[in-house]
C-alpha cells in the first residue's frame, strides 16, 4: 500500500532546491495565464501542492504566483479542480493570504466555500475571520438571497462560532436563530426538481415536484427532516440538513443564558428580518424570543426524528442514520431541557417511549447512553423513577458488549463525565464495577487513561476489598472473556476447528466448558459486586488459565494492573477506617503469593504491594500489632524470600520501623522478642555457610535490612542487645566465606561488613542507638533539621562524635 | 466538529525504517483556538504539523496494540477488493485527554486498513456514531478513488480528490446527517469531479 515510489516522491518534494522551485513556480504562473486548463496545469499544481505540504517548515511562493492563485480562487468561471488546488496550495504556503482574500470577498456562492477554507485555516485570531463572518451574515440577512447563500454557509458559521463564540453579537445570534428556525421547520415539502448540476439529461427530464418519502417508502405527512427521502432536494432542504447537523453545537454555544432575555433580545416574530427595539418592550408575553423559538422548533424537530427513526428503513445507510439521529436528538432535547426545565415534562413521554423501544436491542446500545444522560439530568425534576434505566444499563451493556471499542469508550466517558452524580444517586453504579472492568480487561491499552480517572469513584468502603481482588485478578477476567468468546465462536462450527484453532489454549477452553469449573468462571464474569470478596481455590483457577497467560490480550491487561493498583491504594487509604486497613494488609500478605503467573506480572504487582505496605503502615502503625500473628508467620518463613524477595524485604523493614511502643502501647517486650527471634532464625538459616551450600540467591540488601531490623528491635528491648551484637559479629565470617564471595561483588560484601560494624558500635550506646535507629516521627519536618535545640541535630552531633572516636569502622 | 482528518501509515512498511510513519494526507479544519495567538504564521504551521505527527504516532500504537490483542492477521487485499479491506478494518477510539494538542478532551477516531489508518480528531460532544459512519464513508471513497490498495502514489499527487471529498462529506469539519439520497447526490458530484 505504501511503496518505495511513494516514499521517494515525498523525499523529492522535500529536497527540491529553492531555485528549482522558483523555476517550477514560474512555469505554473505562465500555465495559469493560458486560456484553457490543460492537463499539464493540473498536474503541475498537484505537484506544487505536494511540495508545499510535504515539509514541516513553510515554503515561500513567489508573490505573483500567490496573487494569481488568489485570482483563480475567486473566479467563478474556473473549473472546480483549479479552485480546489489553488485553495489547498494557498492554505499550505506563506505568506498567509487571509487579509488579501478578506479584502474582496466573492459574491459567488460556489467559490465562497473554498475562499473560506483558506481564511479559516490561516486565521490566527478572531479579527482575521471577522470580515468573513460579516460577509456571511449579510448574505443570510438579505431576504431574497436564498439562491445566493453558499451551501456551506452554515458549516462555515459553525466553525467560526465554535472557535470564537464571542464573534457574534446578540443581534446576530438572533438573526441566525431565526434563519435556523426557518430552515429546520419550514423547508419545502416537495421534492426538488431533479436538476442534477450539469447532468446530461437534466433539461428534458425535469419532472413535476413529487412528494417526499419516509425512509420506509411511505409518503411523508409532516414537515421535512433529514430522514425524509426524495429523488433530489431543494436548496432549503439542503439547508435543513446543514441546520440540523450544526444545531447541537449552536445550542451548546449560544443557548446557555436561560430563558431570561438580555436587553437586545427582540421578541418580534411578526417581521423576522427587522430588528426592532420597540418590539423588545412589547407587552405581549406570548411572543417568543428568537432563541426560545429556535429551542421550540429544534425540540419539535427532534421529537419528529425520534418518531421517524421507528420506521423500518429500506436502505442500510438510513438505518445507521436513524441511530445517529436518535443519539443527536436525545442530546439536543437534553440540552434544551437543561436550559428551560418546562420542556422536561413534554420530553419525558417521548424519551420514555424511546427507551422502551430500544431497551434490550443491542443494535441500539449506544443510543442508551444519551437516554441515560437525560434521565440522570432530568428525572428528579420530573419526579420520574430512573433506577430501572441504570440497573439495566450497568448490568447488560458491559456484559454483552464489552468487545465493542466504541461503545466501551462512550460508556466509560459517560461514567467519567457523571462520576460524582452517579456515586451519589445511582445505587448500582459502584456495585457494578465487576462489569465496568470488563471494558478495561478487554481493551486495556485503550481505556487505561480513563480508568485511572474513573477508579476513585468506584472505591466504596463496603466493596473495597472485593474491588482490590478484582483488580489483581483483572488478567483472569481478560482471559475468561477471551475464552467465553472463543467458546461461543467455535460452538457453532464443529469441534475439530476449535481444536485446531484453539490448540494453544485447548486446556483452558476445555476447563471453561467443564461444569465442575463453571462456578469459577461465573464468579469472574459476575455482573456486580456483593457475592463475596474473592473465591477459594484461586490458585486452581490460575492454573486452569495457565494456557492463556501468554495471550497478548492477557499480557496487555496485566500491564495496566500495577497502574490501577497504585490509583486504588492512593484512593482507598484516604477513606479507609481501621478495620479496612487491617483487611488491606491481610490481602497484601495473602495475594503477594497468589497471583496469575504472567511473565513479569508477579514482580510488578509485588513492587506495588511493597510501596503500599509501607504507606499503609506509616499511615496506621498499630497495624503491625493488630496483624502481628500473620506478619510473624510471613516474616518467619524463609520460603517467602525466594519467591518474593522485594516484598519480603519491605515486610521486614516495616517491622523494624513500626513495631515500637512509641506507636502502639500494646507493643510488649514479649511481642518484640518473638519478632526478634523469628527474624534471627531466618537470618541464621539463610546465612548458614556450608562449603557444599549453593551461593545465596537473595540480594545483599536483604541481609542488611534484616541486620538493621534486628538491631532496631534490640534497642527497644535492651535485653536482646547482647544477642544481636553476637549475631552481627558473625556476619564478617559469612561475608568472607567462599560461596558468598563468589556470588556478591567486593562492594556488596564490604557493605555487609560495614553495616554490621556500625550496628555493633551503635548498640554499645543503647540510648543513642535507639535514637538513630528509630528517629521520631517528626524527622521529616524542617524544624528538626534547622532548630539546633531540637533533638535531631543533637543526635547528629552525638553520632558524629561517636564516629570520630571510633573511626576504625568508617568504610575504607 | 471535526478538527482534522489524516491518512497515514501505521505498520512498519518496507519503504520506511521501523518506527517511522508518514502522513500521506492531512487536512486541518481551522481555526484552532487556544494557543497560537502569539505565534507567527510559520510557527503556527510548524506546531500544527508536529501535533498531527503526535496524533498519527498515537494512532499507530493504538492500532498495533489492538491488532496484537485481537490476534488479527493482516490479510492483503489488492486493488478491487476495497470492500473486503474495509470490512476487515480495525477501528478504535481514544481521547487525547487534557493534552494541550487540541481543545480539551478531543477524541481521536481511527480506522486501520492494512498498513494505513484514516483518522479523525473530533471535538468532545461530537456524535461519534455519526463520525464513525462518515470516517468509513470517506475511507471507502479514498480507497477506491486513490487506488490506495495498489502500489501507486495517487494519494500524494491526487490529493485534490480527497479535498473535494472532504469538501462535500465534511465541509469545514462539519459532520453531516446524510440519508442515502443526500449521500448519492454528493456521490454524483464527486464522480463527475473525478471523471473530468
Amino acid at each position: 500500500m505504501y511503496a518505495a515510489a511513494t516514499e521517494s516522491l515525498i523525499k523529492q518534494a522535500r529536497e527540491i532546491k529553492e531555485e528549482e522551485l522558483q523555476r517550477f513556480c514560474g512555469r505554473i504562473f505562465k500555465l495559469l495565464h493560458t486560456k484553457d486548463v490543460s492537463g499539464e496545469t493540473v498536474d503541475s499544481l498537484q505537484r506544487l501542492h505536494l511540495i508545499v505540504s510535504a515539509t514541516k517548515y513553510a515554503r515561500e511562493l513567489p508573490s505573483d504566483l500567490v496573487l494569481k492563485l488568489q485570482t483563480v480562487l475567486r473566479s467563478s468561471s474556473c473549473p472546480e479542480q483549479l479552485l480546489v488546488l489553488s485553495s489547498s496550495i494557498i492554505r499550505e504556503s506563506v505568506p498567509p493570504s487571509v487579509h488579501s482574500l478578506c479584502s474582496d470577498l466573492s459574491q459567488d456562492s460556489r467559490t465562497f466555500s473554498y475562499v473560506a477554507s483558506v481564511v479559516l485555516s490561516q486565521a490566527g485570531n478572531k479579527e482575521d475571520v471577522i470580515p468573513l463572518c460579516h460577509h456571511l451574515l449579510k448574505s443570510l440577512e438579505s431576504r431574497l438571497s436564498d439562491g445566493l447563500i453558499s451551501k456551506h454557509a452554515l458549516p462555515i458559521l459553525s466553525k467560526m462560532t465554535t472557535a470564537y463564540p464571542e464573534i457574534l453579537t446578540d443581534d446576530q445570534v438572533n438573526l441566525v436563530s431565526r434563519k435556523l428556525v426557518d430552515w429546520l421547520r419550514y423547508a419545502s415539502m416537495q421534492q426538488g426538481a431533479s436538476m442534477s448540476s450539469g447532468g446530461f439529461f437534466s433539461g428534458p427530464r425535469t419532472r413535476q415536484p413529487a412528494p417526499l418519502m419516509e425512509v420506509d417508502g411511505v409518503v411523508t405527512g409532516d414537515f421535512f427532516t433529514v430522514l425524509c427521502v426524495g429523488q433530489s432536494y431543494t436548496e432549503d432542504q439542503w439547508m435543513n440538513m446543514y441546520s440540523f447537523s450544526m444545531i447541537k453545537s449552536w445550542l451548546l454555544t449560544y443557548d446557555t443564558d436561560g430563558t431570561t432575555n438580555t436587553e437586545s433580545d427582540d421578541r418580534s416574530e411578526v417581521d423576522s428580518s427587522v430588528m426592532s427595539m420597540v418590539s423588545a418592550t412589547s407587552s405581549s408575553s406570548r411572543l417568543l424570543s428568537p432563541k426560545e423559538r429556535l429551542r421550540e422548533k429544534a425540540f419539535e424537530y427532534c421529537q419528529r426524528l425520534i418518531e421517524q427513526s421507528d420506521r423500518k428503513a429500506l436502505k442500510r445507510m438510513d438505518t445507521e442514520l436513524q441511530k445517529a439521529c436518535i443519539i443527536e436528538s436525545v442530546s439536543i432535547i437534553d440540552i434544551i431541557c437543561g436550559e428551560d426545565p418546562s420542556y422536561v415534562y413534554r420530553a419525558f413521554p417521548c424519551i420514555k417511549a424511546l427507551y422502551g423501544r430500544l431497551n434490550g436491542d443491542f443494535a441500539y446500545a449506544r443510543a442508551l447512553l444519551p437516554i441515560a444522560q437525560f434521565y440522570l439530568n432530568h428525572s428528579e425534576t420530573a419526579a420520574v423513577d430512573s433506577e430501572a434505566v441504570f440497573c439495566q444499563l450497568f448490568s447488560h451493556c458491559p456484559t454483552e458488549q464489552f468487545n465493542d471499542p466504541m461503545l466501551a469508550f462512550e460508556f466509560v466517558q459517560f461514567c467519567l463525565l457523571n462520576s460524582s452524580v452517579l456515586q451519589d444517586r445511582v445505587a448500582n453504579y459502584r456495585q457494578s464495577f465487576p462489569n465496568l472492568l470488563k471494558f478495561l480487561a478487554w481493551n486495556s491499552s485503550g481505556l487505561i487513561a480513563e480508568f485511572v480517572e474513573l477508579l476513585p469513584s468506584l472505591v466504596a468502603p463496603d466493596t473495597a476489598i472485593e474491588l482490590l481482588h478484582t483488580i489483581i485478578d483483572l488478567p483472569c477476567l481478560a482471559a475468561t472473556l477471551d475464552l467465553q468468546q472463543r467458546s461461543a465462536c467455535y460452538q457453532a462450527s464443529d469441534r475439530t476447528t476449535w481444536d485446531q484453532q484453539g490448540a494453544k489454549v485447548a486446556a483452558s477452553l476445555d476447563a471453561f466448558r467443564q461444569l465442575s469449573y463453571r462456578g469459577f468462571f461465573l464468579y469472574i464474569l459476575r455482573p456486580e459486586a456483593g457475592t463475596g470478596d474473592t473465591i477459594d481455590r484461586l490458585k486452581l483457577l490460575h492454573e486452569l488459565l495457565a494456557d492463556m497467560a501468554e495471550s497478548p490480550r492477557v499480557v496487555q491487561c496485566a500491564q495496566v494492573v500495577p497502574v490501577l493498583l497504585h490509583v486504588y491504594f492512593n484512593t482507598v487509604t484516604q477513606k479507609a477506617d481501621e478495620k479496612l486497613m487491617n483487611q488491606l494488609l491481610l490481602v497484601l500478605l495473602e495475594r503477594s503469593s497468589l497471583l496469575y503467573n504472567i511473565k513479569t506480572f508477579n514482580a510488578e504487582v509485588q513492587k506495588v504491594f511493597s510501596t503500599h505496605l509501607q504507606a499503609l503502615c506509616k499511615l496506621h502503625p498499630p497495624l503491625i500489632v493488630d496483624q502481628s500473628r500473620e506478619i510473624l508467620e510471613f516474616a518467619g518463613s524463609p520460603a517467602n524470600i525466594y519467591s518474593k524477595e522485594d516484598f519480603y524485604t519491605h515486610v521486614v523493614w516495616v517491622i523494624g520501623e513500626f513495631l515500637s511502643v512509641s506507636y502502639d502501647p500494646r507493643c510488649t517486650v514479649e511481642l518484640i522478642t518473638s519478632f526478634f527471634e523469628s527474624l534471627e532464625a531466618v537470618l541464621f538459616e539463610i546465612t548458614q555457610v556450608r562449603q557444599s551450600a549453593s551461593p545465596p540467591s537473595y540480594s545483599p540488601r536483604l541481609i542488611t535490612v534484616l541486620m538493621t531490623t534486628l538491631a532496631k528491635l534490640a534497642t527497644r528491648s535492651q535485653d536482646l542487645i547482647p544477642r544481636a551484637s553476637l549475631f552481627l559479629s558473625k556476619m564478617r565470617v559469612f561475608a568472607r566465606s567462599g560461596p558468598v564471595m563468589a556470588c556478591y561483588s567486593e562492594e556488596d560484601t564490604e557493605e555487609i561488613i560495614t553495616r554490621a560494624h556500625e550496628l555493633i558500635n551503635l548498640l554499645k550506646l543503647p540510648n543513642v542507638a535507639q535514637f538513630v535507629l528509630a528517629p521520631s516521627a517528626g524527622g521529616d519536618g524542617p524544624r528538626w533539621h534547622r532548630d539546633t535545640n531540637a533533638s535531631l541535630p543533637q543526635a547528629m552531633r552525638a553520632v558524629s562524635g561517636l564516629l570520630h572516636r571510633h573511626s576504625s569502622f568508617l568504610p575504607t | 466538529m471535526v478538527l482534522c482528518f489524516l491518512i497515514h501509515t501505521v505498520c512498519p512498511v518496507s519503504a520506511l525504517s521501523a518506527g517511522e510513519i508518514r502522513i500521506l494526507y492531512a487536512r486541518v479544519f481551522g481555526p484552532e483556538t487556544g494557543d497560537g495567538c502569539d505565534f507567527t504564521p510559520e510557527q503556527r504551521r510548524l506546531v500544527q504539523k508536529e501535533k498531527l505527527h503526535v496524533v498519527a504516532r498515537q494512532v499507530r500504537s493504538a492500532v498495533a496494540l489492538s491488532r496484537e490483542a485481537s490476534g488479527s492477521l493482516c490479510t492483503e487485499a489488492v486493488l478491487g477488493e476495497e470492500a473486503v479491506a474495509l470490512g476487515e478494518a480495525d477501528r478504535g477510539v481514544f481521547s487525547l485527554g487534557n493534552a494541550e494538542l487540541f481543545p480539551d478532551r478531543s477524541v481521536v477516531l481511527w480506522l486501520g486498513v492494512q498498513s494505513l489508518a484514516f483518522t479523525l480528531v473530533c471535538r468532545p460532544h461530537e456524535n461519534l456514531l455519526l463520525a464513525e459512519g462518515a470516517l468509513r464513508d470517506i475511507a471507502r471513497h479514498c480507497l477506491e478513488e486513490l487506488r490506495l490498495l495498489g502500489p501507486g502514489a495517487e494519494v500524494l499527487l491526487k490529493s485534490d480528490r480527497v479535498d473535494t471529498l472532504l469538501h462535500r462529506l465534511l465541509p469545514h469539519g462539519q459532520l453531516l446527517f446524510l440519508n442515502h439520497r443526500f449521500a448519492s447526490s454528493l456521490d454524483k458530484e464527486m464522480a463527475s469531479y473525478v471523471s473530468k
